[in-house]
């Protein structure tokens, strides 16, 4: 595939604050790309691997609204993220927070900016916000995040091998 | 019991003195006292958050009876560096099925509706 953009995902765990910070860049301009992230159809089709479906069970993306959606792994129930839109500032702002069912305290902040590159593309930085240290760290390890099901929680195996 | 562990190593790394003495750890093995030059708190202050490391296993201690220095278990952070990693490769994979999906869809929303109304 040709591509302007460098589009591999780059990933920061922020030293001094429990942040996580994804940058990526997309072969599309930002109202596209933001389309994604809002518009329910477009979005349930690319969040969850290939072996998920995401079943959207509360969908307003509008400033002040909010979300809830479930992975499903054919009918099991895998699990569950819910928060609210905060912001949506088409198309370079989107501001949500956060928080996976069955977790306490958990909840982060994410902010999605959107930046005009020349050739029609855009570079999104993903900022997520925790309340701790953490907490930060223990969503990397988990890999709990909105597309990493596969091999979720499998933490025995990993620090087996570590 | 790796759960245990698992949240030992968060625990310990969730306060930002301990997370300094790891960094520092990271360049050099230190004692307590070493350590400690840099704080406006007590030897004692110190040696109990090289205490937590090293229960939660990211810093040992060797046998050398006067000095003791800390070392750190550079292969905890082996697995850190693999999470990382994990996290990334997983978020790849997810912008990969966007890249597709952006290439297909039309420019606008009013193009979209055209093209489900043709």
């Amino acid at each position: 595939m040709t591509t302007k953009t460098t589009p591999e995902t780059r990933i920061e765990a922020d030293p001094a604050l429990p942040v996580i910070r994804i940058v990526r860049e997309f072969d599309a301009p930002p109202e596209k790309v933001f389309r994604a992230f809002t518009d329910p159809d477009v979005f349930a089709r690319w969040l969850g691997p290939d072996t998920t479906s995401v079943r959207l069970d509360k969908w307003d993306a509008v400033s002040g609204g909010s979300y809830r959606y479930t992975m499903l792994s054919g009918a099991e129930e895998v699990v569950t993220f819910w928060g609210s839109f905060h912001e949506l500032r088409s198309p370079d702002r989107l501001v949500q927070t956060q928080s996976m069912v069955g977790t306490d305290d958990g909840a982060v902040l994410n902010t999605l900016t959107f930046e005009a590159l020349p050739d029609g593309c855009t570079r999104l930085t993903d900022l997520t916000l925790a309340d701790s240290f953490e907490i930060r760290d223990m969503i990397i390890a988990s890999g709990m995040d909105q597309g990493v099901i596969a091999g979720y929680l499998n933490l025995d195996e990993l620090l087996a091998k570590g | 019991m790796a759960e245990d562990r698992l949240s030992r190593v968060f625990g310990a790394l969730a306060d930002p003195t301990r997370r300094d003495i790891v960094a520092r750890l990271a360049v050099a093995d230190a004692t307590v006292g070493q350590l400690a030059e840099p704080y406006a708190v007590s030897v004692q202050a110190v040696s109990k958050h090289v205490k937590v490391l090293e229960d939660a296993g990211l810093v040992t201690r060797s046998r050398d009876a006067q000095r003791r220095p800390c070392h750190l278990e550079a292969e905890v952070f082996d697995l850190m560096t693999k999470w990382i990693e994990r996290y990334r490769q997983a978020a790849e994979e997810r912008f990969r099925r966007l890249d597709a999906i952006l290439a297909a869809l039309p420019d606008s929303e009013s193009d979209k509706q055209r093209g489900e109304a043709s």
